[in-house]
């Protein structure tokens, strides 16, 4: 990883110290993602540092700050600027935000997995530390007096007794090139000190997004584009056989582009580009279907053989020996589409040997590698750069699209837009697995757990250790490479939606069996005092000795995710004739440790659980081999605004520690907390997700 | 091609085109206003949501063919002189919006939703908003805004 990370580094670094302009500049190193190795690298000369990214206090005293990450609606445009202004002593107001500029900002391998707030927040607070007290260094020289004496507000160094001598860091830095590079640890603030950190802060993005002034990649354009469209077969792996293409001559100004199995035509007219394109017949040779969207559960149980041990303790034979409720159960979960409003897209233009794109990307540098590769062309011959992101979701972590415009725009001279259709996304959007889980638990006469077997196949280990106490235990890991008819991939909080509704719905199994109520069956079992106090504060929050109306059932699920703790109960309805659900409120608490901006965490929180409803209710691929039958939102349903609970978020006051993972923990919880309230409403269990009329209907037959 | 004259934002346009182009090709690329989005092409998603002669509808859906002599707002005339509009005020006081794509058509939905139901109850809200899709969920977050905006658009009503 690290050498990986150095190749990557070399062209950034070189052109940052090229590049570096006025001012005081702190540099400091990601390393291998832990605070600790940051300050490892004592003595080495700037030049032979890896670092990862950094912020200037120009000469004007605004601050520049500088991220591989990238802004697609997780609000970290807000909160980065928010513990640059903490530790800086400036106005949010002054930072400005240079985000996934391969040219200006450092390497980064990708926004995903909850690691921003983790693991960029301390690195660009310490170097915002670092910065302070370079200015406060400078203003101790300027005024003659000790450093001690000096205190900064808003940008301003002052005498702490005397007012009327100030300086502001613009005027510090006027006319002055600095360089620093974090050596040794900085001094943090501390909790008591924040003046921003843990403040509701609104996003600092919102009015550009309210006016449509914000850019998005399909919002460039460039003179004399083309608009990109691409022949595509109905089969997902399908080869190129036949082109017939002898209709293009109807279209003036149309381009053919063919390049091994890519077939596409430009125009500077979109529409002109796709009636063209739909007149091209293209004879394709496709693989056969092994499975659709029925089958496709016990396919991955027959193929798959190999499987690994995640964690193993006690014996399952004495488990279940010891055990007087013993339950078996399967559950599954079809594959799911990350679905953003924004589809794939990639605007970019050559000049000479060069390339700029502007990509819907949430690995920006690795689009530039991807590019890079494909096009065989050195790396600083590929320039991505900074553009919002209509959402992500893990889903815009690849750079096909990247790859497909380039390429076109190579072979026929000239800039180019590709925006990829609704069609194409769910055709070639990185789904997230279906995955099967064959679980068995045991209890004993007092409702202890004794055994646990949990058996995953595809959806992997992410949060799956046991926070219940259970003695005799095995997760095992079943996967295969090229087991998967299409693509598949990170899907906000990969593979713990899909275990946390597997455990946490045979836990409710087992509570019920046990005929304990779910919430003392928890409690009585969990080892985590800080999940034990999570799910207490989500209970009381919740108010859930409350009577319930009939028809209306309460639900519990619990997991961990990016290092946050989660524990979530919803309401729902269900209309037993017809077995439709409506999601009535949804409570969720959360340790995720220190809580940089309360407000971005509750609209992170409140937007993972309206996702989830969708996947827990209504979303399912439906295909045939690597045919996609659900091509549009008319056959994609995702959570509307009549599906959408009422939600409450509380998070436990931990403002000294650590700042966990946001973006992806609680969504993980919504499927198993649907199915576990479907469940106590209506008596109908259902081992598969999504949660549909139809089998909540059939499990009540 | 024939002569299709409409106004945009108040302003005259006058275009050869075929007639079976869509609004949303030529707001965003022929009039190069991109604030206007694509999100399924299918008038299923709400993205492209414009007004024509004040009511909402999806851009995607309309032809060049239709929209003679008609007056079509879109995102970028909703603020006048850099003012914003009570709905755009309502949506970043309840930061109702994440990723933002689906803003533009969330907002002129509302702003067409509202100028035939003044100060309109939540269900109201929620039935009128209904077939317009936000991925990264801030649905209670966009009924609250639209909902302070009922209270405030009365007093300025803007067309």
């Amino acid at each position: 990883m690290k050498s990986v990370i150095k190749n990557e580094t070399a062209y950034s670094r070189r052109r940052f110290i090229k590049n570096l302009g006025g001012g005081v500049v702190v540099v400091f190193c990601l390393g291998e993602m832990s605070f600790s190795s940051l300050f490892a690298q004592d003595g080495q000369p700037i030049e032979e540092l890896d670092f990862n990214a950094y912020l200037r206090v120009k000469e004007d005293g605004r601050v520049d700050c500088f991220t591989g990450k990238i802004e697609m609606g997780q609000g970290i445009i807000t909160s980065l600027a928010q513990i640059v202004a903490e530790e800086l002593e400036v106005s949010i107001y002054d930072v400005d935000m240079i985000m996934g500029d391969t040219e200006l900002c450092p390497y980064d391998a990708g926004t995903w997995g909850s690691l921003t707030t983790r693991f960029t927040d301390p690195v660009l607070r310490a170097a915002a530390a670092e910065a302070r007290e370079v200015l406060l260094d400078l203003a101790a020289e300027h005024f003659g007096l000790n450093k001690t004496s000096l205190q900064v507000i808003e940008g301003v160094i002052s005498v702490k007794n005397d007012s009327s001598k100030k300086i502001a860091y613009a005027e510090l830095t006027k006319g002055k090139k600095i360089v620093r590079s974090l050596t040794k640890k900085p001094e943090l603030k501390k909790a008591k000190d924040f003046k921003l950190i843990g403040k509701p802060i609104r996003s600092l993005d919102a009015e550009a997004k309210v006016t449509g002034k914000a850019k998005y990649s399909a919002d460039i354009i460039l003179p004399g584009m083309v608009y990109a469209t691409i022949v595509r077969p109905e089969v997902f792996g399908s080869k190129k056989v036949k082109v017939e293409a002898s209709k293009l001559s109807d279209f003036a100004g149309v381009q053919l582009i063919e390049k091994g199995n890519l077939v596409a035509v430009v125009h500077t007219d979109p529409e002109v580009s796709k009636r063209a394109a739909n007149s091209i017949q293209v004879t394709w040779e496709a693989p056969v279907a092994k499975a659709n969207q029925e089958t496709i559960f016990q396919y991955l149980e027959d193929t798959i053989q190999d499987n690994k041990v995640f964690e193993k303790e006690g014996s399952l034979s004495f488990g279940k020996e010891v055990s007087t409720i013993y339950r078996e159960a399967t559950y599954q979960d079809g594959y799911k589409a990350h679905a953003s409003i924004e589809t794939h897209v990639a605007t970019c233009y050559f000049e000479g040997d060069k390339v700029t794109i502007w990509a819907s990307t949430q690995s920006p540098f690795g689009t530039r590698a991807s590019v890079a590769k494909a096009l065989e062309m050195p790396l600083e011959k590929v320039h991505v750069k900074q553009i919002f992101l209509g959402g992500g979701f893990g889903g815009k972590s690849n750079s096909q699209q990247s790859v497909e415009a380039a390429t076109i725009a190579k072979l026929c001279g000239k800039p180019v837009q590709l925006v990829w259709s609704r069609k194409e996304e769910f055709m070639y959007d990185n789904f997230r697995t279906a995955a099967v889980v064959k679980v068995a638990g045991g209890t004993d006469n007092n409702g202890k757990l004794k055994v646990w077997d949990f058996n995953i196949y595809c959806a992997g280990t992410r949060g799956t250790e046991l926070f219940y106490a259970i003695p005799n235990k095995r997760i095992r890991s079943f996967n295969q490479g090229g087991v998967h008819q299409f693509g598949t991939g990170a899907w906000r909080a990969p593979g713990n939606n899909t275990t946390t509704f597997a455990r946490e719905s045979h836990i409710d199994v087992m509570a019920h069996a046990a005929g304990i109520n779910p919430l003392d069956f928890r409690l009585n079992n969990l080892q985590n005092k800080e999940m034990i106090e999570t799910l207490r504060l989500a209970a009381q929050t919740f108010g859930y000795d409350k009577e319930k109306k009939p028809g209306h059932g309460y639900g519990i699920a619990l997991g961990q995710d990016a290092g946050t703790l989660v524990a979530m109960i919803a309401e729902v309805f269900v209309e037993k004739a017809t077995g439709k659900v409506q999601p009535l409120r949804i409570v969720c608490a959360q340790d995720m440790g220190q809580v940089v901006n309360p407000h971005g965490a509750i609209l992170q929180t409140e937007g993972g659980i309206t996702m989830g409803i969708g996947y827990a209710l209504y979303e399912e691929i439906e295909f045939n081999g690597g045919e996609m039958k659900t091509t549009n939102f008319n056959r994609y349903e995702i959570t509307r605004f009549s599906k959408t609970p009422k939600i409450e978020c509380v998070f436990i006051d931990k403002m000294d520690a650590k700042p966990q993972g946001g973006g992806e923990p609680a969504i993980i919880c919504v499927g198993a907390a649907i199915a576990n309230a479907v469940f106590d409403a209506c008596g109908a269990r259902v081992y598969r997700m999504p949660i549909t009329s139809e089998r909540i209907l059939a499990a009540l037959k | 091609m024939k002569q299709i004259n409409f106004t945009l934002n108040g302003k005259p346009i006058s275009l050869e085109l075929h007639g079976q182009e869509s609004l949303l090709t030529i707001i965003r690329t022929y009039l190069e206003q991109t604030g206007t989005k694509y999100g399924c092409g299918i008038g299923e998603c709400g993205a492209c949501t414009v007004l024509i002669d004040k009511e909402p509808v999806r851009s995607c859906m309309t032809l060049a063919e239709d929209i003679e002599g008609k007056e079509i707002i879109s995102i970028e005339g909703l603020s006048v002189d850099g003012e914003l509009h009570p709905i755009q005020e309502a949506f970043i006081s309840h930061d109702a919006l994440q990723c933002g794509f689906c803003t533009s058509g969330m907002i002129m939905n509302a702003y067409g939703f509202l100028l035939q139901n003044p100060n309109p109850s939540r269900e109201k809200i929620v039935f009128g908003m209904e077939s317009n899709l936000c991925r990264c969920g801030a649905y209670n977050r966009i009924v609250d805004a639209i909902e302070t905006a009922g209270k405030e658009m009365p007093k300025n009503v803007k067309l």
